[in-house]
């Protein structure tokens, strides 16, 4: 019987162990999280979003240029990755077992395990170096090729969950196959795309590594998509390696709005996703 | 009582309390291996299982009969305690197995289902050597001294299973590579390696083939010289053929339980008799 | 009819063409601009450790060390915590606690790597620091701690990649474990397994899967850039020690490229960000493949 004894214990460790897993993960959360907040609300002010960066020894400014940036970056990536991305879900769902659907599967699969650095080097070489010129639009790419196989792949799935007589139906009234899939089954699937295309932009909106080398940083305000241009993630480590307090006080106040976005990004596809689950429970 | 019962005869002739088998005067039966009484199970707020009372017999083969969802794949897995994994379920009443309650508070889960060994419906072999899966009930609980011991019981169990002849020079290979009535007669032999009493089957041959289905009938006739056994089926036949007793279950409910003979031939229930004749199910 | 769908297929065919033709641009385009060096240096570049642009000498030996180093490390850290945490979610806790268990977890997956990096600077950094000044003497001479206790270098950097890996291997093998049949679990408990042994067949049945989501996250730990290079020191040496700075390919990149003025010294760092895209290929071509033989192609998409 102490076999058994021992056996229950270790069972009861094993269990006790799992539960200390869970904490020992949620320990850096609650503090990176903590830090965040309590730093980032001391800096964060309305000057903030409204004012351009102070050169060093003045106090106060904002990163109203690097917000704007981030927007420009973000939208010309969606620009360019929402119409890819999606389609690319749409041929995928629509044409699976064919060997060029295994393959540009396989290629979404890789191409999001790519490291962003080495995207940003691609796009440095492809959109920069031509021209040489840091800009808008080679942050743009870069950000936008770290989309593609996100919404690719959140399309696919989405729309593999419409059920089939959804399909049927339109295909029996006479729908081509483009009609029933963009009139019905898109459509169908809409709300489930959308909430996949929100969670990549706010990845790639907290990416700092493909800009550094692509849209750079200014420190002025532009809109010039041939310019390089300021993001709040570049800035933020501009100003987190840097040695004055101003800066860094900056840099943590830039860290709370941007984990503001992701957590209610992640929040609203939560709850967009349970309501998918519950469709398919249906 | 429950209002959606088209059958008014049920209504009239409720079960009674305790039901055991009235005829046939074989010492065996005088035996109780499992006494059951007023065992009520819910999944949460549903009630699955509405005031069973049986006293099930050593050295018999005891089936349980019934249309699907009627509770008696759920009232075979009470008696190893097997809802337990499932949140949310609970138990009422009292089961003894050798007279001891297995539900009584502070009871060995973990050792009764050693001594109460199982076979699913579909067979579940690890994924692992056929020679390991066998060993795997040895193995944890310590069973097994040494090597040769071992080797000794999973041999002794595979041969028990009818199995031997046919792996004895493939026992390294994975079990996964047989066939579903190999699979499923290894799942016996798993389950027999740990030396349990009684052996609850769960519609064992449901998935499989005539021929493989009349090996595990054969097996569940000879083992029931060393074990008590407890065999779910849908399959009237089976019933008939493999069995001494039988109980038939209708809407989680125990209808009637006696001989099997008695059972298919001259029921006391209307429902029973509409049930194996066919009128419904 | 069927050519109006011929049309269609094109058509979106021709976007999903897009799609895989950007994988094999990023090769073709990082090969090209590393010509130079890799013409230039062959096999040594792999196999020196000096690193002097101002000379023109250019060995990667100590990026690949501080990439592997920090990599593994990280993943003998995260392993354990992240299969403890797949286990709880999928088999031991209540349903309530599950989905917010869940969000939890992506949440520590979604926040940005330079966030990570900002709080491992201020934060992490100085703790690992008093934690080295704190070792005593004695484990101070051993070559795994030698030193200056400085905080920044190898150990800061793999516990914050620990930190970052954790989720998707969590998330991983939580689905692998998901596929695991039922019945697996019940043929364990019937042969009165206790719970951590059901548990353990259950894991035994789901192995290649698990090893499939541990190989995703070294995936993961190889290319993180931001967060390392914040605090990992970036001192290109080959050194066994913990406290010692070090430096990654990706750091080295992310660090170098907008100072890289001559042709040479921007091929050696594209041939560097070469081998991270053929490794990171690799290791996430095998860690996939290995999910997906376990749990078929359906389950596999869920890893993606």
């Amino acid at each position: 019987m102490t076999r058994m004894v021992w056996r229950r214990m270790l069972s009861s460790l094993f269990v006790g162990a799992c539960a200390i897993a869970v904490l020992v993960a949620l320990v850096p959360l609650a503090f990176v999280l903590f830090f965040v907040l309590s730093r980032g609300v001391q800096a964060l002010n309305l000057d903030f979003f409204t004012h351009m960066p102070l050169p060093v020894g003045e106090s106060g400014g904002g990163m109203a240029n690097s917000i704007v940036g981030t927007l420009i970056l973000t939208g010309l990536a969606a620009l360019m990755a929402v119409p890819v991305g999606v389609m690319s879900g749409v041929y995928l769902s629509e044409f699976p077992g064919s060997r060029f659907t295994s393959i540009v599967r396989f290629a979404a699969d890789t191409l999001n395990g790519v490291p962003s650095i080495v995207i940003g080097v691609f796009a440095y070489g492809v959109a920069v170096l031509p021209f040489r010129q840091f800009s808008a639009l080679a942050g743009g790419l870069a950000l936008g090729i770290m989309m593609i196989p996100i919404i690719a792949r959140t399309t696919e799935e989405l729309l593999l969950l419409v059920p089939g007589a959804l399909r049927e139906g339109a295909l029996a009234l006479g729908a081509t196959r483009a009609r029933a899939v963009f009139t019905v089954i898109v459509p169908a699937a809409l709300p489930g795309i959308i909430t996949g295309i929100v969670l990549a932009l706010a990845r790639v909106a907290g990416e700092t590594a493909p800009l550094l080398f692509t849209s750079f940083n200014n420190r002025f305000f532009t809109t010039e998509l041939t310019q390089p241009i300021s993001s709040v993630t570049v800035q933020v480590f501009t100003y987190a390696i840097s040695p004055y307090e101003d800066w860094q006080r900056q840099a943590w106040a830039g860290a709370l709005v941007l984990v503001t976005i992701v957590f209610i990004c992640s929040l609203m596809a939560r709850l967009a996703t349970s309501r998918v689950a519950d469709m398919r429970g249906r | 009582m429950t209002g959606q019962i088209a059958n008014p005869s049920i209504r009239l002739k409720a079960p009674t309390p305790t039901a055991r088998p009235t005829e046939g005067a074989a010492n065996r039966e005088r035996d109780v291996k499992i006494d059951v009484e007023h065992l009520s199970f819910f999944y949460g707020a549903k009630r699955a299982l509405e005031d069973i009372s049986v006293k099930i017999h050593p050295n018999v083969v005891t089936a349980f009969i019934g249309p699907s969802g009627c509770g008696k794949s759920t009232f075979l897995r009470t008696l190893n305690r097997m809802n337990d994994i499932i949140p949310g379920a609970r138990v009422e009443g009292t089961a003894r197995i050798d007279g001891n309650d297995i539900y009584a508070p502070g009871v060995d889960v973990v050792g009764l289902r050693r001594r109460v060994g199982m076979v699913f419906q579909k067979s579940n072999p690890f994924p692992k050597s056929i020679f390991e899966n066998v060993a795997y009930g040895l193995r944890i609980n310590g069973m097994a001294g040494s090597k040769a011991e071992l080797a000794g019981r999973v041999e002794e169990s595979l041969r028990q299973a009818a199995l031997w002849d046919e792996v004895k020079d493939r026992l390294q290979e994975s079990a996964l590579a047989m066939s579903g009535g190999q699979q499923q007669r290894l799942c016996i032999a798993r389950a027999l390696a740990v030396r349990p009493d009684i052996l609850l089957m769960d519609e064992p041959a449901s998935a499989l083939d005539p021929i493989a289905t009349q090996r595990i009938e054969e097996l569940v006739y000879d083992l029931k010289k060393a074990y008590t056994i407890v065999i779910v089926t849908h399959n009237m036949q089976q019933a008939a053929r493999v069995s001494d007793h039988t109980a038939f279950f209708w809407l989680g409910r125990l209808i009637e339980y006696d001989r099997t003979d008695k059972i298919f031939t001259a029921p006391a229930e209307k429902l029973t008799e509409d049930y194996v004749t066919g009128r419904f199910g | 009819m069927r050519s109006r769908d011929i049309g269609f297929r094109l058509s979106t065919g021709a976007f999903a063409f897009v799609l895989a033709s950007i994988v094999v641009a990023i090769g073709f385009e990082l090969s090209r601009q590393s010509m130079l060096s890799i013409q230039k240096f062959g096999f040594d570049f792999w196999r020196t450790s000096t690193w002097d642009p101002v000379a023109g000498q250019f060995g990667a030996l100590p990026f690949i060390w501080g990439t592997l180093y920090s990599s593994i490390l990280a993943l003998l850290i995260a392993t354990p915590v992240a299969i403890g945490i797949a286990v709880f979610i999928s088999e031991l806790c209540p349903r309530i606690l599950r989905t917010p268990l869940v969000f939890l977890t992506e949440l520590l997956a979604a926040i940005p790597s330079i966030v990570y990096g900002l709080w491992g600077i201020f934060v992490l950094v100085p703790a690992v620091r008093s934690l080295e000044i704190a070792l005593p003497d004695s484990l101070r001479a051993l070559p795994l701690f030698s030193g200056p206790p400085l905080g920044v270098g190898m150990l800061s950097a793999a516990l914050i990649l620990a930190v970052m890996v954790v989720p998707f291997t969590s998330t991983v093998a939580r689905e692998v474990l998901r596929t695991v049949p039922l019945a697996q679990r019940e043929a364990a408990y019937a042969l009165g397994a206790t719970q951590f042994e059901a548990i353990r067949a259950a894991i035994f049945y789901a192995r290649t899967g698990i090893v499939g989501a541990v190989m995703l996250g070294f995936g993961r730990a190889l290319g993180e850039t931001m967060a390392v290079t914040m605090v990992i020191g970036n001192n290109p040496q080959v050194s066994a020690s913990l406290f010692a700075p070090q430096y990654t390919m990706a750091a080295v990149i992310a660090n170098e490229f907008t100072e890289a003025a001559d042709e040479l010294y921007l091929a050696a760092l594209v041939e560097i960000g070469l081998v991270l895209f053929i490794i990171t290929l690799v290791v996430n071509g095998l860690s996939r493949g290995l999910i997906w033989t376990m749990a078929g192609r359906k389950s596999g998409r869920a890893a993606a």
